[in-house]
């Protein structure tokens, strides 16, 4: 299957570095997906080369705000007494790129400032005393190379209009193509005059409408796309072609559900091979636009090079799964007293191991400094005079979250007893996680295997429709559910949060973890799992699904060395004083 | 600088227009509360409204955008030492002052200004962000991410008009009345419910559904970056007269008639749905005056506070999280109820 796939990413890989070099701020940068190795440098050498007069800055996920936008000079600020500012990596950037490895561990913060310095093109930096407008129009390379779970902050991939998965090429696929030079210098100068015909912009419209995909940006950024491919063929106005490519770039990632008459026929196709790389004497022969384009020809286009996971996942309906969701909640969680959000200062020793605090310590020194000029007839400009008891250093907020993983068993056993009622036990649960803030994750299992419905989120609102569109029936692979809750909880624990997961199911496993029926092996299987889950130290809550109380959810649950409940009198209130403890953790 | 995107040339988001029209005319409502889809034209409809207003006479190199025209005991001490000659006056554009999410409770309230006191050894405050703020609008995109601590300390400036600052032995006030913008995105994480009734005006944003809006946001996106200044030529006209519009309503809306029997309903429809406090109901009173003061109207009626009352109650209800009809429907059917009656 890769050998078939590999080429023809690499293609599109090739036409997405070409696009973006025409114009790496207006169209944002590119969202890549990639494992680390030689396709991947092999891929960011392409976007050097294409451009080699822009300035390619790595982007370290450890960066301090102040290397982000700028702060204090710390070394020149010492030496003569005066604050002196120095420009931060963004700043620095301006008319560059920015290169984000691991982008789907990348706090918050990082994310934000990005986001603001995409869509104005300007860094407003107002902190430290400092407050200034610098250009920072920069285009982003955010490299992705998360498991399933873990995607970029939504917000950074909605802002890149261009996405290219490389996970499937091999090293020996992506041959350098040859583009020609001139062509982007020509794209770099013209792109912005090209027409977009009316037809073509109606028939973009209509098919981001019918891949809902509902942000106004993603419909501009494809618009650009569509112009500047356009420009690299050395046209003045776009053709339907153009626009095809311009939407397997930079939309079909983003759809969120399928057409509503999908072209069946369609979906046992592989991707078409999207585009052949920009090659003016080629196109220019074969080209003769239509007058109007057929709008359900260019969606079907779009359909059919949809990728085939994504395909499958968006005809499951469930509209909670085809969102890129901002997976894992990143980084920028409190792990230990010097990482954690800074809440403001206290006087200390910064060789103890505390972080000094230098805004701060200036202030303390600050009003000291005649005084001591005096006391040591020293010259202002002999620098700051800073004494010990002046050292101030950060204090840091140091909680844990907490992350509540519901995990629903949605066989045809357990909704036969009673699915709704377990939908409203987690609902009653989920309102007390709102209002203390937690994060909760869903887990539903049914059929062969369980499924992440929903990623740690604080979004109420998510965990509702994902709960809500949770169907039934199917085999228990319970197995397969505990296997996951664990990389979950364990993954929850890394990001700084405490996990606990509540289980809500009769116990009654059949499928194991290769997805065939027996009943003994996925036992077996499950018990085993649900020790080592144990063993982790995780909380763990198993709410009985099956009417009367039954041996072997008794039986799970002291396995998983966790709180045995029976859902009939699992009322709101039980239920919220076993979940509590767990959260109040700290 | 650029011209920027004219405010008349946003299309559709009817709801978030009118609500930051309504915040114009009468800043008293307190801020607007913004939730919806990523892209939906936010921030710009905010900065695109800033640059619509008429600009306001300050006091010449004023930090804190003092009005000349106040008496001295309303300015900042600053503009007070000076006071004895004439007060240089000068013109500027409302200010809107864009909160970032990184940005330190230094340079939101304001501190000890490290460089005098590095220099001259001498002790003076310099003002944050809240006072450059003053008279305009305080914009914090992602609200709902925001740091709780910097949140509280806006809210309560918001609030009071006042900024007091008591630390690093410095102990200042100034005045800091600006109007609130807060804009988010459900889907990344809700606002602390205590929060939410905190803002006058709530609305949801959504992208249009037909292909129409769309293509026409396209069109007009792409011809404004294009030109942006002939764009801006091409829709001076239609943004003289919103400017005119407003202007009008500012003047209108003090003197808006009340009668008994709109208060009646006003209060009745807060009682209805349960609000708690009386907020809603100054907010509903002070918010219909403004549209009916931008329909140039003299009385309040009852179809103003229809109208308005979508926004101004929406937040305010109290919160079953896991209500799936919304409080929008809530507050149709009890405006719904309330004809019956």
């Amino acid at each position: 299957m890769s050998t078939v796939l590999g080429p023809a990413q690499w293609t599109a890989a090739e036409a997405a570095v070409t696009a973006f070099s025409v114009a790496p701020h207006a169209l944002g940068g590119i969202w890549l997906r990639s494992p680390p190795g030689p396709v991947r440098t092999l891929f960011l050498e392409r976007v050097d080369e294409q451009r080699p007069d822009l300035n390619r800055r790595k982007l370290p996920l450890h960066i301090q705000e102040n290397r982000l936008l700028g702060g204090i000079d710390l070394t020149r600020t010492l030496a003569s007494g005066a604050v002196h500012w120095e420009q931060g990596l963004l700043a620095q950037s301006d008319r560059g790129i920015i290169t984000l490895a691991m982008a789907e561990r990348a706090s918050r913060q990082i994310v934000a400032h990005l986001c603001s310095a995409l869509d104005t093109g300007v860094l407003k930096v107002a902190r430290e005393g400092l407050n200034q407008t610098v250009p920072a129009a920069f285009g982003v390379v955010a490299m992705d190379e998360g498991i399933e779970t873990e995607r970029p902050e939504q917000a950074l991939t909605e802002r890149l209009a261009l996405r290219v998965d490389l996970t499937d090429v091999s090293i020996h696929d992506a041959i350098a193509c040859e583009i020609e030079g001139n062509s982007i210098a020509h794209a770099r100068k013209n792109w912005q005059q090209v027409t977009l015909p009316p037809a073509l912009l109606e028939a973009l419209v209509a098919t981001t409408i019918a891949l809902g995909i509902n942000s106004p940006r993603a419909l501009i950024l494809a618009s650009r796309l569509t112009k500047i491919l356009a420009a690299l063929e050395l046209r003045d106005t776009a053709e339907e072609d153009h626009l095809n490519r311009a939407i397997t770039l930079s939309l079909v990632h983003r759809a969120t559900r399928l057409p509503e008459a999908p072209p069946e026929a369609s979906t046992e196709e592989q991707p078409e091979p999207p585009e052949q790389p920009p090659d003016p004497g080629d196109t220019e022969a074969s080209a003769e636009p239509e007058l109007t384009p057929p709008i359900d020809a260019i969606i079907e286009a779009a359909v059919a090079s949809i990728p085939a996971g994504l395909l499958a996942s968006l005809k499951q309906s469930s509209a909670s799964r085809g969102r890129s969701t901002a997976g894992g909640k990143s980084g920028a969680r409190q792990r230990h007293k010097q990482r954690g959000r800074p809440i403001g200062s206290q006087p200390g020793d910064p060789r103890r191991g505390d972080r000094l605090n230098l805004m701060a310590t200036l202030r303390a020194a600050a009003p000291w400094q005649g005084l001591r000029r005096r006391e040591r007839n020293a010259s202002p400009a002999q620098g700051l005079l800073v004494k010990p008891s002046d050292f101030r250093v950060t204090r840091f907020r140091y909680q844990r979250e907490s992350t509540t993983i519901f995990v629903v068993d949605a066989s045809g056993s357990a909704a036969m007893h009673r699915m709704a009622e377990a939908k409203g036990a987690v609902e009653l649960l989920l309102a007390d996680c709102y209002s203390r803030r937690d994060n909760v994750a869903l887990i539903a299992f049914r059929g062969e295997q369980a499924e992440l419905l929903l990623p740690p989120t604080r979004s109420l609102v998510r965990a509702k429709k994902a709960l809500a569109a949770l169907p039934g029936g199917g085999g228990t692979p319970l197995a397969h559910a505990l296997e996951m809750t664990t990389l979950l909880a364990e993954q929850a624990h890394r990001d700084g949060a405490t996990p606990t997961a509540v289980f809500l199911t009769d116990g009654v496993a059949n499928i194991a973890l290769d997805g065939t029926p027996g009943r003994q092996l996925a036992k077996e299987e499950a018990l085993r799992i649900a020790r080592q889950f144990a063993a982790m130290g995780y909380r763990a809550l198993v709410i009985d699904a099956s009417p009367r109380a039954q041996p072997r959810a008794q039986e799970l649950a002291g396995a998983l060395g966790g709180d045995y409940l029976l859902m009939p009198r699992a009322d709101a209130s039980l239920l919220r004083d076993i979940v509590s403890p767990a959260g109040a953790v700290s | 600088m650029s011209a920027p995107y004219p405010f008349t040339a946003i299309v559709a988001q009817q709801d978030m227009k009118l609500a930051l029209l309504i915040a114009a005319v009468d800043p008293g409502v307190g801020g607007v509360l913004i939730m919806g889809d990523r892209g939906t034209g936010k921030s710009t409809a905010i900065r695109a409204l800033a640059a619509l207003l008429p600009k306001i006479p300050v006091v010449a190199h004023c930090p804190y955008n003092c009005d000349p025209e106040r008496p001295p005991g309303g300015h900042c001490d600053a503009c007070k030492k000076g006071a004895d000659g004439p007060i240089k006056t000068t013109k500027m554009g409302i200010p809107v002052v864009d909160l970032p999410l990184g940005a330190t409770e230094d340079r939101v309230i304001g501190a000890l200004d490290i460089e005098r006191a590095l220099h001259a050894g001498e002790k003076a405050f310099e003002p944050g962000l809240l006072a450059r703020a003053h008279r305009g609008f305080l914009y914090i995109d992602e609200v709902n991410l925001l740091e709780d601590h910097i949140v509280d300390a806006l809210l309560d400036v918001a609030a009071s008009g006042e900024n007091v600052v008591e630390r690093e032995g410095l102990s200042v006030r100034h005045q800091a009345k600006f109007v609130l913008v807060g804009s988010g995105n459900p889907e990344e994480g809700e606002l602390r419910p205590q929060l939410l009734d905190r803002f006058g005006l709530s609305v949801d944003v959504a992208t249009p559904q037909d292909i129409k809006s769309r293509v026409e946001i396209v069109r007009l996106r792409d011809s404004y970056e294009q030109d942006r200044d002939g764009f801006a030529k091409r829709w001076r006209r239609k943004e003289s007269a919103q400017r005119r519009l407003i202007e009008q309503a500012r003047e209108r809306v003090e003197s808006i008639v009340t009668p008994d029997g709109v208060l009646e309903f006003a209060a009745g429809l807060c009682l209805k749905l349960g609000t708690d406090g009386l907020r809603g109901e100054l907010t509903l009173l002070r918010a219909g005056r403004a549209l009916a003061a931008l329909e140039k109207q003299d009385v309040l009626t009852i179809s103003h506070v229809r109208s308005v009352a979508p926004m101004v109650l929406r937040h305010r209800l109290r919160r079953d999280p896991l209500d799936e009809s919304g409080s929008e429907s809530r507050i149709e059917r009890a405006l719904e109820s309330m004809d019956a009656a």
